[in-house]
């Protein structure tokens, strides 16, 4: 299965729910235009909820490294939601664990977003 | 071990030769997850394994033959003693290991690529990557069996004793 995704929005934050796999070819692409298209709609505070995501390989995790780039530079945050404990070690392997905020209450993501 | 393919066929239980498409990536990871299951691994190593392979297979297919329809990629697995063996051969343009920067460096930790070498290293016991004897690149990656749990090896003994 590649990825499918969903959004909500609580407040103005946009959560992405995002399931399957997010791989080299229809997942990363699928997912670069979500947020692409979040950020044309001038959408500045999105959570990336991983929780249903079971595997994201080497292009999927540039994928997200380059939204958040793509947000923070449009003067908005990207922050992850409920990682598995797979998407936790592949972040730790990476080092990307001291770039992204990452929460697993959604709650307590939702409110950590600055205005 | 040596670079190269495995010594003897017995050992062999994948040699094929694939297309430079994403299909074969996909391909790739089933066969050696497959294989790696029927000698036991363990659930984790298994993923751990099969994500390295898929990495690796597509640093072949994007990277090394570009997804050129006239170049394929070579794709062997083999049972070794103990261990899970994956060849993979390009037939690109090479590549040099130290011309690649480093994604743990606090100044690359934001590029949108680079991260696959690193990832293969870290879920395989051996990995060599460099050029193929004929042409192209052959990367190269082992991954051990764990150790049986020591409680189950000691349990014939305490009820010998």
């Amino acid at each position: 299965m590649s990825v499918k995704m969903s959004s909500r929005q609580i407040g103005d934050v946009t959560v992405i729910d995002a399931a399957g796999r997010i791989t080299l070819g229809e997942g990363s692409t699928a997912f670069r235009e979500a947020v692409k298209d979040l950020v044309a709609k001038g959408q500045k505070k999105i959570l990336l909820n991983l929780a249903e995501i079971s595997y994201i390989d080497s292009s999927g995790i540039g994928e997200m490294v380059s939204g958040f780039t793509s947000v923070s530079n449009a003067g908005g945050q990207l922050k992850l939601l409920n990682l598995t404990k797979r998407v936790q070690d592949l972040l730790q392997i990476t080092k990307l664990y001291t770039v992204f905020e990452v929460f697993d209450d959604e709650a307590v993501a939702l409110s950590s977003f600055q205005d | 071990m040596r670079m190269g393919t495995p010594d003897r066929p017995e050992d062999i239980v994948v040699d094929q030769s694939m297309e430079s498409t994403l299909d074969s990536v996909d391909a790739a990871e089933v066969r050696v997850t497959e294989a790696a299951s029927a000698m036991g691994f363990p659930e984790e190593e298994i993923f751990r394994f099969g994500y390295a392979v898929r990495e690796a297979m597509v640093n072949a297919v994007v990277h090394g033959n570009r997804y050129s329809s006239n170049k394929r990629v070579r794709f062997v697995v083999a049972r070794k003693r103990g261990a899970i063996e994956v060849a993979i051969t390009d037939e690109g343009d090479g590549f040099r290991l130290d011309e690649q920067s480093d994604p743990l460096a606090e100044e690359n930790l934001l590029n949108q690529s680079g991260r696959g070498l690193t990832l293969i290293r870290a879920f395989t016991d051996e990995f060599e990557v460099g050029p193929a004897p004929s042409k192209g690149t052959l990367a190269r990656l082992v991954k051990r069996l764990p150790p049986l749990d020591p409680s189950a090896a000691s349990a014939p003994e305490a009820a010998n004793s």
